[in-house]
């Protein structure tokens, strides 16, 4: 008898939950959109700023409401957040190889999504460069200073952050180009990661971790976040030192192809993404300290953006499949410098 | 033998297992069906489902995933911490239920609404709050850095942040039994001509001792798991001060869903033997104690 009850139970439990979850999809043509730009951590000031602009334009020329979400987080979880369902119509990602998991893993897009969009689909870059305290009391001026005992660090972790990624590649390319050699390479970027004091998620946390904790005499930082920094806190609390050597970061961005399909947003997708690469998303972008790709707008922020030696990730490390294969999966040289022999 | 036949009047009288006299609720077969179906839905299911990824793994996989050095160091802090902030909550929540049990004075209230606030906060606020207050240029980590100890971004972070969120566990649950306590049984103990000390030891303690321990064993429990506050304040360094759910959360971010849900296998593993030991010594000495009085 009391199974007869259970499977009762169980039956009317089963009808009741396939009544809720009817589709709702949007009307074709509504008069109202909404857009999800699912992004990495230290893009929000960029893209409050891109997202004000471009949906006044968007208004103006389509006399169609537009209303843009954005989402922030470590590169590699918004990621995975964007595979296990998240619906982003567009991402703006740190690393081009999150984008490729969501292509392979998670058939979202197409793998040639980068060749859709100019410059590798990155309408602005940046590199990496050091956050010091005000006078620079520890006299870091490049990437060996920062392997002499003493020194603290902050960088957040390279397994989850894309920042923390490039932060590596640019320590370890220096080596390779100053040694010529991989095991010095292997060494001297050990001796940085002894350094290193607190190993944060995200690139954001880091910043918090040295700027409001006070934690540490140099920070491996997004040139964007450094520059973020000195004007937030104020130029009298941080210098910025540029290494001799550093990456050229090219964060990419991408339309969600089976989002926008369902959505019907894929016109607004497109004009969005293309709007990043107009004159005037370049100049937002410059404004906030991402190297535009214009050569007008570049000019005219040369000052903010001085020159210096950059590798690139194709160059040294022959493309991000390589490199991450090389330095960021299971026991590879990440790995081996927390727990040496492990293969 | 006087004393514990005291202890036996305020005792209920031990039940046995498995009889279900009659009652007001409904049926025992129902009631049970119900509490299996539930249980299966709210813990087992999702459960089972870690176990089932965990297969997609050969054993050797498994085995070089779950004991890998840094694994293994992560483990060692979490179980840890976790317990040396379980004991440290077992004494001090102890003292706090007591004082606030047995003595009236003006705030009193006030200082117990301030017990449940570990539980409302969001352990995140929590993390930022401690990890400001104890980093090197906050308000207790400054002095405390001058003295020579650091406390945020360490493994004695960890152990802060923890015996933080554990304390109400503790308290809330030692808090009703002392209440309940009748203060003529202390008062027959002294008039039959127990010391202060006997008193303490064979009277009360021995009433309230089960009660701490289920305190003990929430509170540990709950610092097993706990992610959210810790990852503030810990530091993360490999090998040093990154906790086993941080492992997880990691390895979750490189897509590697398998190794994630062996190592969620691994401690979900040792967390349920580790409780049911607690709780079997706890229902063992429960009932020892019950056939020495009669």
């Amino acid at each position: 008898m009391r199974y007869a009850r259970l499977l009762a139970l169980l039956v009317s439990l089963a009808a009741l939950n396939s009544c809720g979850n009817q589709d709702s999809a949007s009307p074709k043509g509504a008069s109202e959109i909404t857009l999800l730009n699912v992004s990495y951590d230290p893009t929000r000031e960029l893209y409050q700023a891109v997202n004000k602009a471009f949906s006044a334009q968007w208004e103006a020329t389509t006399k169609q409401k537009l209303s843009i979400k954005q989402s922030h987080g470590g590169s590699g979880k918004q990621a995975r957040s964007v595979i296990d369902g998240l619906e982003a119509d567009v991402v703006t990602l740190a690393l081009a190889q999150d984008i490729d998991e969501m292509a392979t893993r998670g058939k979202l897009l197409s793998a040639d999504w980068q060749k859709k969009l100019p410059d590798n689909a990155s309408p602005y870059t940046s590199t990496i460069v050091f956050l010091v305290r005000k006078g620079n009391p520890k006299a870091i001026k490049d990437w060996d200073d920062l392997t002499k005992p003493g020194v603290g660090v902050i960088t957040p972790n390279p397994k989850t952050s894309g920042g923390a990624r490039w932060n590596y590649l640019a320590a370890w390319g220096y080596a390779e180009k100053k040694f010529g050699d991989e095991t010095k390479a292997r060494e001297f970027v050990k001796a940085i990661y002894k350094n290193v004091l607190v190993l944060d998620s995200g690139a954001r946390g880091s910043t918090t971790t040295f700027v409001e904790r006070g934690v540490g005499d140099v920070f491996i930082s997004w040139e964007n976040e450094a520059l973020l920094a000195q004007k937030e806190l104020g130029a009298d609390k941080f210098d910025v030192v540029i290494p001799s050597i550093s990456i050229l970061a090219e964060p990419p961005v991408a339309i969600v192809d089976r989002v926008v399909d369902r959505h019907k947003t894929r016109q607004a997708a497109e004009a969005y993404l293309q709007f990043l690469y107009s004159e005037q998303g370049q100049e937002i972008a410059a404004a906030n300290y991402y190297r535009p790709r214009s050569l007008t707008v570049a000019k005219k922020y040369e000052k903010q953006f001085p020159a210096l030696n950059l590798l690139t990730v194709d160059q040294a490390f022959g493309g991000w499949a390589k490199a991450s294969k090389a330095h960021f999966a299971e026991g590879a040289s990440f790995d081996q410098i927390y727990q040496p022999g492990v293969k | 033998m006087k004393l514990a036949k005291t202890i036996l009047i305020a005792e209920p009288a031990s039940t046995s297992y498995f009889k279900h006299a009659h009652s007001v609720l409904p049926g025992f077969g129902i009631a049970l069906g119900f509490t299996v179906f539930y249980l299966s839905l709210i813990v087992l299911i999702p459960l089972s489902a870690a176990f089932i990824k965990t297969f997609t793994l050969t054993w050797g996989e498994f085995w070089a995933t779950v004991s890998a050095p840094r694994v293994v160091a992560s483990y060692q802090l979490t179980f840890g911490t976790a317990l040396l902030a379980a004991l440290i909550n077992a004494v001090f929540g102890l003292l706090v239920a007591w004082v606030l049990v047995r003595y009236e004075f003006p705030g009193r209230r006030i200082i117990d609404a301030l017990v449940d606030l570990p539980f409302a906060l969001p352990t995140a606020v929590a993390g930022i709050a401690l990890t400001a207050i104890y980093a090197p240029n906050g308000l207790l980590g400054a002095p405390l850095a001058q003295a020579g100890i650091k406390v945020a971004f360490t493994p004695l972070g960890i152990l802060v942040a923890l015996t933080f969120i554990g304390l109400p566990f503790v308290v809330r649950t030692v808090q009703p039994v002392l209440e309940d306590m009748e203060r003529e049984l202390e008062e027959a103990a002294k008039s039959l001509g127990a010391s202060n000390w006997q008193t303490a030891s064979r009277v009360i303690f021995p009433t309230i001792f089960p009660a701490v321990v289920t305190g003990f064993t929430l509170a540990f429990a709950r610092a097993l798991g706990e992610y959210g506050s810790v990852i503030f304040i810990a530091g993360n360094m490999p090998m040093v001060s990154e906790i086993t759910p941080l492992i997880i959360i990691t390895k979750l971010e490189q897509y590697d869903y398998a190794g994630a849900t062996s190592i969620a296998v691994v401690m979900l593993v040792a967390s349920f033997l580790m409780l049911l030991l607690i709780n079997t010594a706890q229902w063992w000495a429960r009932k020892r104690r019950a056939e020495e009085k009669v």
